[in-house]
């Protein structure tokens, strides 16, 4: 089986995300650079499908030359290759960015029986680009999985709903949008990250496409709480403090 | 204890709740400081600084006596809290090199009394089993070595110091507030503390909290990678976090540390990233800690491939992976060592930075001590924050400095071994002259300093038979070193020489109540007649030294005290600190206004007459005293002493005419043969011939001057620091007396000459480590050969029962043993004992 898994590099931030001055995107100085956590288990989802069905996973990626380094993560952490959509420094938007991956995705040699995508990136959560490349390539499409199981030409997909669950069969290929849980992503072992670095990306130049778009005003940060968590006592003499809290803050 | 509100007053604020800020807060209760805040800008246990990512272990043994004897008392604090785990610790060499590296740890470890033993790499691998020791070529296990957990122990002391103590978490210090040169309050955004006392223990942010006082802490934030490797399953058979010693592999600059199922791997091999603290992210920005940023993988690939090869037992164990990887952020100084003291030019400001978690409780004590009471158990001078004042503190001199030091965290440091990078920066006078001499500039506090010069090198061949025996075919033993220094010495000895720039600190004491303020600061008696010199010990309250030096009198009210230029900058602050609120005394520093040129030898005197104004007779001109002069044309001052044991002066002059006097001096001395020499001859053989005690090595806290035989001045009636034990010390007897002994036999296993260059264990015939019955170990304080005695001289302290003239013992060097004769015991020259040279 062969398995593609779809990531973007997206900054590592704290409590507080630092905005450059012009309030358009994130100040990234002196951060690092990470994927989804939804991201890392579509990655592991795919190396786990493959360890049990035979094939490879494909770890593709849109976005600037230093995205490749999400990519050697992913090969890390048992993807057999990595393709980088070089796409320079600005944003894509998913429209544009849907297309590029279809187009990839239709060029490359090796034809995917799952495309597993995260269910929303970290940064801009459009939770657009999966569906838009099932579109695309008019392909079943599935999302906010929890659990999959592949058998023979189809998989049943699994997802949480409120008061229970919905379970669905498609048939490959289709688009897989996982969620956080499907799996417990492995730490990549050291001498696959030596490896990984060795290996040689797939490198490929995008076209953009951009559909009816929009502008971006600003970002703005959301308000952080200043205040920091406080030890109000410990046992029964503690009571008082916290009632005086409650009160505080109008709860009481 | 932890309180909401933030108190408007207190004793004592200490910025920084990382180890070393709670371990100040608790000494300083535990010695009854009853009104201190703590503060930090981030929340606890974990503030955010390097505390927090340390990988906590600690190996004693360390070429500096303070930093073992620091990590040895922080090791038992830590194991007194229960925070400690003795789990050893081996240092592994890859290359002869580092063989031989080791076996000087192994004698550093004796001298400083550790546990320490070489092993073959299959004793290395009964430690650790999953070793692969076709890499390794030896062992140095440290027996004592753990590992420790400093934000549990930060929190107990925090704990026990309750009552004295409030903390305060979360709250950002935006200012220092400093009136008429004292510190006055700290400004925080959570309100403003005045405080007598403030200690800055900010780790990489301390820099920036001082400037807010106008002063500076030099170190840079830089990288330190590390990475945590697991679950490996060799581990799971074991109990507890840690069951296997510490590895370090010296030579790639690595540490392998098992902690649980997992390995940490830690590294220093990488190219130093130097971070400026303005880029460091804040607590609310960290995704794990503003010390812990992403690693620079490409940095730490080296680094994998190390340390697989090591241990691919563990390391390569398919189901392990890389748990936790960071780029932690840790202090780095330009010459390694913690910044620690009162920051001069603010009173009552201090700094406790740069500080590991290693010797993190010993020093919070130490400094609590100093606070307290004004000296530490640990002797702490070359920790002194002072030591880079008013030439090593701009952001490019710590940088390149901290860059270059990087390298030798793990490196084999020569003991002599210079600096490369900013240099010159401190250029005297005769700078220029001493260069086209082709001059080998050594540094200190700064200053370029001749060490020799290659000009003079065929004095190597005038002297070839008197230097028999004691030239250096070893090359780590003539490392830094040149046989033209004994050269210089001879000649010396026999014609004139010049000596300079010393990069003296040189202070001027003026004022109404200068004469009472100068005896108490000294031994020696001050009250003397304008144009005297007196040289003296300057002590601590508990009769140990803090300098020694010489003080002249210029005027009734003017004194000059001339100091050691690598102490400047501390014994500065120590006089400064103790200048009185309502006393007359103003200090002036004349280090960089004034140039010092020596000229010694038995022709020193024809030389100087020929262009001195002045009659300079030994009767016009007796020993010990200080005169102006005028030579050629330039006014100068000049004493007649001599650290070398010759007749001559120190002459000095102002700076911008300083190259004149040089001139005028060498083209006096021409028709003598007179000859530029080096601060070899200056500050190693000529004093060691003369049993001339050096601050740092024999003279310091742990020593009083009875024992480093320096109590000529006896008990003067006047009050002076330290007076109450230095009577008691010259009442009792002696624990240890600083002798000078010479090497009988030089000759290695291997057939080859060695020479010690000091910090040697003095061993007993048995071979045993002699320790004095206070404890102290007898080491060699100063090493250095003495070409006129034809021996090679050592100078120690000896307990009484080994303090006999002609009495035989050994020295260990590189893990063999010597044998050694004592010559002296106590002050008296082996060369000249009488001094006619001086007096001549």
């Amino acid at each position: 089986m062969e398995a593609l898994a779809c990531i973007k590099r997206v900054p590592d931030t704290g409590a507080k995300i630092p905005l450059t001055d012009d309030q358009q995107s994130i100040d990234t100085t002196t951060l690092g650079f990470t994927v989804s956590p939804h991201e890392e288990c579509a990655v592991e989802e795919a190396v786990q499908q493959v360890e049990t069905h035979g094939g490879s996973t494909t770890a593709l990626t849109l976005g600037p030359e230093e995205a490749s380094e999400q990519l050697y993560t992913a090969i890390a952490r048992g993807a057999d290759e990595g393709v980088l959509l070089e796409a320079g420094d600005e944003e894509w938007r998913p429209t544009a960015t849907a297309r590029a991956i279809a187009d990839a995705i239709e060029e490359l040699e090796r034809k995917f029986d799952l495309l597993l995508f995260g269910n929303e990136s970290a940064d801009t959560e459009n939770y657009q680009v999966g569906p838009r490349v099932a579109n695309e390539l008019d392909v079943p499409c599935v999302t906010g999985i929890k659990d999959l199981e592949v058998t023979d030409g189809s998989a049943v997909a699994k997802r949480e709903v409120t008061g229970g669950s919905e379970v669905y069969e498609v048939p490959l290929p289709a688009v897989v949008a996982v969620k956080e849980g499907i799996n417990s992503p492995r730490y990549p072992s050291m001498r696959s990250r030596m490896r990984a670095k060795r290996q040689e990306l797939t490198r490929m130049d995008p076209e953009r496409v951009d559909g009816p778009t929009f502008e971006r005003i600003r970002l703005e940060a959301p308000e952080t709480d200043e205040g920091a968590a406080e030890v109000l006592g410990e046992g029964p003499e503690a009571a008082p403090a916290v009632v005086d809290v409650l009160e505080d803050i109008g709860v009481l | 204890m932890s309180s909401r509100e933030l108190p408007s007053s207190a004793g004592t604020v200490i910025i920084g709740a990382g180890i070393v800020g709670n371990s100040l807060a608790y000494h300083l209760a535990r010695m009854g400081r009853d009104d201190i805040v703590l503060m930090d800008k981030g929340p606890l246990p974990d503030p955010g600084g390097s505390t927090g990512h340390a990988s906590n272990f600690l190996m004693p043994v360390e070429h500096s006596k303070e930093m073992t004897h620091l990590t040895r008392r922080s090791i038992e604090q830590y194991d007194e809290m229960d925070m400690f785990t003795n789990s050893g610790g081996i240092e592994v060499a890859r290359t002869e090199e580092r063989v031989e590296e080791l076996k000087r740890r192994v004698q550093s470890a004796k001298a400083w009394g550790e546990a320490g033993e070489l092993l073959t790499p299959e004793e290395v691998e009964e430690h650790v089993p999953y070793i692969n020791t076709d890499l390794i070529k030896a062992g140095f296990y440290s027996e004592g070595a753990g590992t420790c957990d400093p934000l549990r122990a930060g929190e107990i002391m925090r704990e026990r110091a309750e009552d004295s103590l409030t903390v305060s978490p979360n709250t950002e210090v935006l200012d220092l507030h400093v009136e008429d040169g004292s510190i006055a309050a700290v400004e925080t955004d959570r309100g403003t503390v005045e405080a007598d006392e403030v200690a800055i223990a900010a780790g990489l942010w301390s820099p920036k909290i001082a400037a807010m006082a106008g002063v500076d802490i030099p170190l840079t934030p830089a990288v330190h990678q590390l990475i945590s490797v697991g679950p490996i399953s060799f581990f799971e058979q074991f109990e507890g976090e840690i069951n296997h010693p510490v590895v370090r592999d010296m030579d790639t600059q690595m540490y392998e540390r098992p902690s649980g199922n997992d390995m940490e791997v830690g590294s220093y091999q990488h190219r130093p990233i130097l971070w400026d603290v303005d880029e460091i992210m804040s607590i609310d920005e960290a995704p794990l800690s503003p010390t812990q940023p992403p690693l620079t993988e490409d940095a730490f690939q080296k680094s994998m491939e190390d340390s697989l090869e090591l241990m691919p037992e563990v390391l390569d164990d398919p189901d392990a992976g890389i748990r936790y990887e960071i780029d932690g952020l840790l202090s780095v100084t330009p010459d390694g060592a913690p910044l620690l003291g009162p920051l001069q030019d603010v009173e009552g400001l201090w700094s406790v930075s740069a500080v590991w978690i290693k010797e993190a409780p010993a020093i919070g004590e130490a400094v609590a001590q100093w606070m307290t009471r004004g000296w530490s158990d640990i002797d702490l001078h070359a920790s002194n924050v002072n030591r880079f004042y008013e030439y090593g503190t701009s952001r490019k001199f710590v940088k390149n400095r901290a860059h270059e030091g990087y390298q030798k965290i793990y490196g084999i440091v020569h003991p002599s071994e210079q600096w490369q990078s900013s240099r010159p920066l401190r250029t005297s006078a005769f700078y220029n002259r001493q260069d086209e001499l082709d001059a080998r500039f050594f540094e200190a506090g700064g200053w370029e300093r001749p060490q020799w010069f290659w000009s003079n090198e065929d004095l190597v061949r005038t002297y070839n038979e008197e230097l028999e025996g004691l030239l250096r075919a070893n090359e780590w033993d003539s490392r830094w070193w040149s046989p033209i220094i004994l050269g210089e010495h001879l000649h010396m000895r026999d014609h004139v020489a010049m000596i300079g720039d010393m990069g003296f600190g040189i202070f001027d004491f003026v004022g109404s109540d200068v004469a009472d303020y100068m005896e108490r600061m000294v031994v020696g008696r001050t009250d003397v007649d304008v144009g005297k010199t007196v040289y003296t010990p300057v002590l601590a309250d508990n009769g140990g030294f803090v300098s020694d030096l010489t003080v002249a009198r210029l005027g009734p009210e003017h004194y000059r005290v001339v100091t050691g230029g690598a102490v400047a900058g501390s014994d500065r602050a120590w006089f400064e600190g103790r200048i009185g609120d309502d006393e007359e005394v103003t200090l002036v520093d004349r280090s960089e206004s004034l140039c010092t040129l020596g000229v010694w030898g038995p022709d020193a005197r024809e030389v100087l007459q020929e262009v001195a104004e002045e009659d300079m007779s030994h009767e016009a001109f007796p020993p010990y005293t200080a005169q102006e002069i005028t030579v050629g044309g330039v006014d100068a001052w000049a004493m007649r002493l001599s650290y070398v044991g010759e007749l001559g002066w120190e002459i000095y002059a102002p700076m911008g005419q300083g190259q004149r006097l040089w001139d005028v001096v060498a083209e006096a001395g021409e028709e003598y043969d007179i000859r530029p020499v080096g601060m070899g001859v200056y500050g190693t053989t000529g004093r060691m011939e003369k049993g001339y005690r050096l601050f740092g090595h024999e003279l310091e806290l742990e020593y009083t001057p009875a024992e480093a035989g320096l109590t000529f001045h006896g008990v003067k009636d006047a009050d002076f620091n330290g007076k109450e034990a230095y009577a008691r010390a010259i009442e009792e007897d002696n624990a240890a007396t600083l002798c000078t002994l010479s090497v009988d036999d030089h000759v290695s296993s291997e057939g080859e000459r060695r020479f010690m260059l000091g910090n040697e264990p003095i061993l007993d015939g048995e071979g045993e480590v002699i320790v004095d019955e206070e404890g102290r170990r007898s080491y060699v304080t100063s090493a250095g050969t003495g070409p006129t005695v034809g021996k090679h001289l050592l100078m120690a302290y000896l307990p009484p029962e080994h303090a006999e003239e002609g009495h035989s013992l050994q020295v260990e060097y590189m893990g063999e043993h010597y044998p050694v004769t004592v010559e002296v015991v106590g002050s008296r020259p082996l060369f000249d004992p009488k001094n006619e040279r001086i007096r001549s």
